[in-house]
């Protein structure tokens, strides 16, 4: 086999081993499940009534907010996953390993993608419970799904990088949400961004999180797409390829100290 | 496999390294023959963990070389990494998984096959006495569980080459003997082994050759009945009586080449002289009138072979040690 062929069998590996991570560990499969059922339901009945979304419901308004919101938390779970391995003696066991060192990195992202699904059943179940009803073909839901994929992968390489940035376990658990409270609420992902004062509105509607909210609602329930199509996929394919290198430079930054 | 048919599997020349102003390493040279022990003896801070940091290709030397099977520990660190097995200070198994899940997934990375991944964890987990546990995410294993599913990991892929660093720090006494046991077993099949360890008594029964390091150098080689000679074989622990007396007692010695400790009132004296010895300090404490509570036979420790050779005790290199671990 060559190289990237080992890359990708190593990767497969270490995606194993973090995916058996959620699955044996009661947090992370309670902040899988309830996260996104406690945002919806709030959105949903608290803040719902209050929030004037025009021609649609508010809850066809919400769910692809909720969604992306859902996504972007779970994804931010390679900043602790990270940070702990890095921590801990088990990043030099692997580095001393003929291993590809990157495939660490690769599978707790494998793992975000994985939980990522998992979220994502869970939030289209609960939205229809509460009321949601898309217009979406099946070829929309395949977009929605590419989309959020490919979200997912942007989210989990920023959080790669912040996981190797941050000296502390402690600042792994707060630093991702600096970055994604910021982005998720200053959005159009709970309220229509017209609403919000000049500043605040200018920056969500220029900044990539709006844009794939605005198109996966647009393929959803058919709000107008706009430019927010193309401009979430180059948003996110741009933070991935900016990203990798980031990473493989702090990696090898961080394991040479 | 051997590209080299030289005796030695590691050979390590003039390594240097520091830490920004801190230098841990100064010029440390040693071979290890093929299917030897080499202990690296030294207290904490001496540069045991760094030294095993390069072999290992996890840190690179600012001078110097080190070539593993005859390879290149920098530019043939894949060569390298196929061929050694490192089982550091803390245990580095993923509490998540179970004892089998941990081997195979180190098998799989050291790109074995799967059948002989299989084939091979299933023999260790008998042979380190896991088989009931093997099931079990490892975050319920004991201390001493750990560090056997560790050494076994750094074996499955059977590597010629096993780094051990610190193998039975904190373990308890039971346990340590089992790890002891279970690293000759590896040696006389073969195995090159470089363990570290700051107990004198570890580096005696394990070791065949002996490096005593210190502030980054390599202060003494050899075997450890050479080493005891240089030492003594023997130390006197003469505990006074009384307290007030202490001081006197330390002057009525101070010929000798002594050791104290205040606190629990004891003076330590390394000797070959047997019998004459002590009662030639016995006079002397009499002669100056002080009452010696007890004298106590004992082997040399760490502390006393570190004072012979250097003059000093173990802990003055305590602070640097903190900044090594970073």
């Amino acid at each position: 086999m060559n190289s990237v062929m080992w890359t990708v069998a190593d990767s497969w590996v270490m995606a194993k081993r973090s995916v058996t991570h959620i699955l044996r560990s009661f947090d992370q499969i309670m902040s899988l499940v309830l996260f996104p059922i406690m945002f919806m339901l709030l959105n949903r009945y608290v803040l719902g009534g209050a929030i004037d979304t025009g021609d649609v419901t508010y809850v066809n308004y919400l769910f692809a907010g909720i969604l992306v919101q859902t996504l972007a938390f779970g994804a931010n779970y390679t900043t602790i996953n990270l940070a702990v391995d890095m921590k801990e003696g088990v990043v030099d066991r692997f580095r001393s390993l003929p291993m590809s060192n990157n495939s660490l990195i690769f599978g707790h992202i494998a793992a975000d993608l994985v939980r990522n699904i998992i979220s994502a059943i869970i939030i289209i179940a609960v939205g229809f419970l509460v009321g949601f009803r898309p217009n979406a073909s099946l070829q929309d839901w395949l977009y929605v799904f590419a989309l959020a994929m490919l979200f997912t992968l942007a989210i989990s390489w920023l959080s790669a990088i912040l996981g190797l940035l941050v000296k502390s376990l402690e600042a792994a658990q707060w630093v991702g949400f600096v970055l994604i409270f910021p982005l998720t609420f200053i959005s159009s992902a709970f309220v229509p961004t017209e609403t919000m004062p000049a500043a605040l509105q200018a920056f969500a509607e220029n900044q990539p999180v709006t844009h794939v909210i605005d198109a996966m609602r647009s393929l959803l329930v058919g709000t107008p797409m706009g430019d927010s199509g193309w401009l979430s996929v180059v948003w996110c394919t741009g933070i991935i390829l900016v990203s990798i290198p980031i990473t493989g430079w702090l990696f090898r930054r961080r394991s040479a100290a | 496999m051997v590209k080299t048919e030289s005796k030695n599997a590691i050979v390590v020349k003039n390594l240097h390294k520091s830490y920004k102003q801190l230098a841990v390493l100064k010029g440390i040279s040693f071979s290890v023959e093929r299917g030897s022990i080499l202990a690296l003896l030294g207290p904490n801070g001496a540069g045991k963990t760094t030294t095993i940091k390069i072999l290992s290709t996890l840190l690179q030397a600012d001078k110097g070389s080190a070539t593993i099977e005859g390879y290149d520990v920098v530019k043939d660190s894949n060569e390298v990494r196929a061929r050694i097995g490192l089982t550091g200070q803390y245990a580095a198994v993923d509490e998540y998984l179970t004892g089998q899940e941990n081997l195979v997934m180190i098998g799989r990375l050291y790109h074995l096959d799967k059948k002989e991944v299989n084939r091979r964890a299933t023999e260790l987990i008998k042979q380190f006495d896991l088989v009931k546990a093997s099931t079990r995410p490892v975050k319920t294993y004991s201390g001493g569980m750990k560090r056997r599913l560790d050494l076994a990991m750094s074996l499955i892929a059977a590597p010629p080459i096993i780094f051990l660093d610190e193998p039975t720090t904190g373990l308890d006494p039971r346990s340590r003997l089992v790890m002891w046991e279970i690293i000759k077993k590896l040696a006389a099949q073969g195995t090159t082994i470089l363990l570290t360890t700051q107990y004198m008594d570890e580096a005696d029964h394990l070791a065949d050759n002996i490096i005593v390091i210190d502030g980054g150098k390599v202060i003494a080689e050899g075997d450890a009945n050479s080493l005891k000679a240089k030492v003594g074989a023997d130390h006197l622990d003469l505990t006074i009586s009384k307290k007030s007396n202490f001081d006197d007692a330390r002057r009525a010695l101070k010929s000798e080449k002594i050791k104290v400790d205040a606190e629990q009132r004891i003076i330590s004296i390394a000797t070959k002289g047997g019998v004459k010895k002590l009662k030639q300090l016995l006079g002397k404490l009499e002669d100056a009138k002080i009452q010696v509570e007890s004298v106590s036979l004992r082997r040399p420790t760490l502390d006393d072979v570190f004072l012979t050779l250097t003059g000093h005790g173990t802990t003055k290199t305590t602070d640097e040690n903190d900044k090594e671990a970073k």
